[in-house]
């Protein structure tokens, strides 16, 4: 049988296939995004503000951010089960990463609907 | 420690197979002393410049975030500290460390998904993808960087 741990790996696809599917969103907005950044009418503060304000924009920037620290959350993760080996060290880096990564998408919310 | 280990092939007697099975494998654990071909070292740094952007994601952001202030903001910002900070050459070659390792990450994590895929797994075309995910990479940091410096 295998031993479960519960920081250990989750066992299965899920994960890796997360990772992908993100990975995946995040390659095509950046395409999207410099598309959209190349065709700006000027290089200023203005023409950017208005490029993120549009209500796609805005969406589609906070899928990206939530695919992000999924992606990352997994990626990290992965790094921390490959390196640390005592698992109450292991616990609270993860416990660290996931909490950061929360914070991060609160963060980016309200940068992006402030505007 | 790199030992050499080819000459017990060499002992008379001990058929291939036998010494296939009892051949101590050579372990390369000086990290120093491992030669790794091209496409090890997109991967490692796909990891670093993971780690990389990882760690870096409050400073990314806040740069966002700060991209996107009003005029008058822009204006206060001006004023500050973190500000000038920002045009330190150092500084602005940290930043383009940053974008290198987005490059990379981007370009060697599609290389990956296409590889998962089944696309391009022979070794030749592995190889070639491999030299255009650091060539590509590279390159598009140097004219960006020289483009915004
Ligand atoms: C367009 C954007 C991106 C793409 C296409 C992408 C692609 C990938 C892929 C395919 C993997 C799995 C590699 C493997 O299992 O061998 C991966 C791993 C990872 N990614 Fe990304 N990624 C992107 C953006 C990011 C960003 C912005 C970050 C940082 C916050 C990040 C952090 C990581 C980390 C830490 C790993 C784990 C690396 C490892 O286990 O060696 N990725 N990425």
């Amino acid at each position: 049988m295998v031993k479960r741990l519960a920081v250990g790996a989750h066992y299965g696809l899920r994960d890796w296939l997360a990772q992908r599917v993100t990975a995946t969103v995040m390659a095509i907005y950046t395409v999207y995004m410099v598309v959209r950044v190349l065709s700006l009418p000027a290089f200023d503060n203005a023409a950017w503000r208005v490029l993120m304000s549009g209500s796609f924009t805005k969406f589609a920037s906070f899928l990206f951010a939530l695919a992000l620290f999924y992606h990352a959350w997994v990626g990290v993760r992965d790094i921390w089960m490959d390196y640390v080996k005592p698992l109450s060290v292991r616990l609270i880096l993860h416990v660290m990463t996931l909490l950061a990564l929360v914070g991060y998408a609160g963060w980016v919310a309200t940068i992006l609907w402030r505007l | 420690m790199a030992r050499c280990l080819g000459s017990v092939n060499g002992v008379k007697g001990v058929s291939m197979a036998e010494t296939a099975v009892k051949k101590e494998r050579p372990k390369h654990l000086n990290l120093a002393q491992i030669r790794l071909p091209l496409p090890g070292y997109v991967s490692i740094l796909h990891r670093v410049s993971g780690v990389g952007l990882f760690l870096c994601l409050p400073v990314l952001i806040a740069l966002f975030g700060a991209s996107l202030g009003s005029a008058e903001e822009l204006e206060c910002y001006r004023a500050t500290m973190a500000y000038s900070v920002l045009g330190l050459p150092v500084v602005k070659l940290l930043l383009l460390g940053l974008l290198w390792a987005y490059l990379h990450h981007f370009c060697a994590g599609i290389r990956f998904l296409l590889l998962d895929m089944h696309v391009g797994v022979e070794l030749p075309r592995a190889r070639a993808s491999a030299w255009v995910v650091m060539g590509v990479s590279l390159v598009l940091t140097v004219v960006l960087g020289v483009l915004t410096w």
